[in-house]
């Protein structure tokens, strides 16, 4: 074993982490923010949108992320730089990276399989506990931020931090569209060094401690409300 | 209808269908200041149906509501059926009505100071300090305030269902609406609520209960409806309704549950 290497290319590993990490939570942010979104659409909105919402979500969950990246980043990718002005812009220096693509679709597709779980969880939050809410006159929108929304989002609490904890493990996808995460460095230590375990050791490593802080974090948040067993 | 002013609710007439199921046909209700006024009957008689059409839980298809001198303005849709004409204005009058549950339904993430100064705080807009010093006086006053910073679930039927009523006064209704409020409730439990709400009785307060205790109703009540298949089949003073009821069904009702 050989990690003679790490002291050259750490600051390429750190790199690395932070670009994981910032996968993770831009997509985890932005896709939480679209699923309440999806939802609320799921539960309790009219026909039309329920069954967009409906398609989005089975489509989204249904299809391999690889080829939702791909499609983007090739297919949505190539057609950019057509829109007249948009290369001039301020915005072309993020629009022409691959972070932004794989950004953009691990937002989506995180946000396909939220939307399923807080639907669930909103089903579940107790009737009785709304109807005591507009019985103090809440209106819709009080009653969804102050009872609703909280209620159901800690009922998901344990599989969202399960959910979280996928989507890290699927972020070295990003490495496919030129992005230099942690598995892109390891990629680039065994081209330079011909060394072939070690860098996946050492990037194993980051991935296990990110995940522990993610659950040892969800585990936080669970506690504040206590639960009787 | 020309006092209006003078009570502190008046309703007319409700009518509540669910298919060709008529629950309610046509009950009447008027509560002046300090009134405490029980509904007793049956299951399905249509009592609870006619307490949640009050504060618009239900919505009933016919019916005019005077909530503290304010009437509830309906208009009629097209399937015949009323309607509020204004949630607005629901959300506001269900401010003034406090709602006590037969499932105590406290909201679980917050802890009991929490619930009672939550429909303060976020629908009244009071302070977060002056809505704590009062919700700590009211779980004072029902015998909670040592257990302010605890969960619902950590807490005996009893204890929540008195953290209700806590909630249910901190919006200063001026009617409070319980519906059932000790049929959940083991029978060790039931007596520590009903003594809270005797008390609240002897304050003053204006009440509506639904109730199957028929001792405490006749205590505590200056007025008791009868119900039976969705009409009030009696009413008159507790003495009257429980000692020398005039219907031969009441007659029945009451003879049939003092025991």
């Amino acid at each position: 074993m050989d990690f003679s290497w790490v002291f050259t290319y750490w600051p390429l590993i750190v790199a690395g982490a932070i670009q994981t990490v910032l996968l993770l939570v831009i997509s985890v942010g932005f896709g939480f923010i679209l699923a309440i979104g999806l939802a609320l659409a799921l539960v309790c909105g009219p026909f039309w949108l329920r069954w967009c919402a409906k398609v989005y979500c089975t489509s989204l969950r249904g299809t391999p992320l690889l080829i939702q990246l791909w499609l983007l980043y090739y297919g949505v990718g190539s057609f950019l730089p057509m829109i007249p002005g948009l290369r001039a812009s301020v915005l072309w220096p993020v629009l022409r990276e691959g972070f932004f693509f794989a950004a953009v679709s691990f937002t989506l597709n995180y946000a396909a399989y939220e939307a399923e779980v807080l639907r669930g969880a909103l089903l579940a939050v107790p009737k009785g506990e709304l109807e005591a809410g507009r019985a103090f006159g809440m209106s819709p929108a009080t009653l969804l931020r102050r009872i609703w929304l909280p209620r159901a989002i800690r009922i998901a609490l344990p599989t969202i931090g399960g959910e979280v904890v996928l989507q890290l493990k699927a972020t070295p996808l990003a490495f496919t569209v030129t992005v230099m995460d942690l598995y892109a460095v390891a990629y680039k230590v065994r081209q330079d060094t011909l060394l072939v375990y070690e860098p996946l050791i050492v990037v194993t490593l980051f991935y296990v401690c990110l995940t522990l802080i993610i659950t040892r974090a969800f585990r936080r948040v669970e506690m504040q409300v206590p639960i009787r067993r | 209808m020309t006092n209006d002013i003078s009570h502190a609710l008046r309703v007319d007439d409700v009518h509540k269908s669910y298919g060709t199921h008529e629950v309610l046909k046509g009950v009447s209700l008027a509560a002046k200041k300090g009134d405490v006024i029980s509904l007793i009957g049956s299951s399905g008689s249509g009592k609870s149906t006619f307490l949640r059409c009050i504060n618009f839980l239900e919505i009933p298809d016919r019916g005019r509501f005077v909530v503290n001198g304010e009437e509830v303005l309906m208009k009629t849709g097209a399937d015949g059926r009323a309607h509020p004409a204004s949630w607005r204005q629901v959300e506001r009058i269900r401010t003034g009505l406090g709602m006590v549950f037969q499932s105590f339904n406290l909201w679980a993430h917050m802890t009991v100071l929490e619930n009672v100064i939550e429909a303060p705080v976020h629908v009244l807009g009071m302070s977060r300090k002056e809505a704590t010093e009062k919700a700590e006086a009211l779980l004072q006053k029902v015998g909670l305030y040592d257990k302010r910073n605890v969960y619902p679930a950590f807490m005996s039927g009893g204890q929540q269902q008195r953290a209700s009523i806590a909630r249910a006064l901190c919006v200063d209704p001026a009617v409070m609406l319980f519906d059932e409020p000790t049929s959940a409730l083991d029978p060790e439990l039931v007596g520590e609520v009903l003594k809270v709400i005797r008390d609240l009785a002897e304050e003053g307060r204006t009440m509506l209960l639904v109730t199957h205790e028929m001792k405490f109703a006749r205590n505590v009540s200056s007025h008791v409806m009868f119900l039976h298949q969705g009409r009030v089949e009696e009413e008159g003073r507790p003495e009257q309704i429980f000692g020398a009821p005039i219907s031969a069904r009441c007659r029945e009702f009451t003879s049939s549950s003092r025991h």
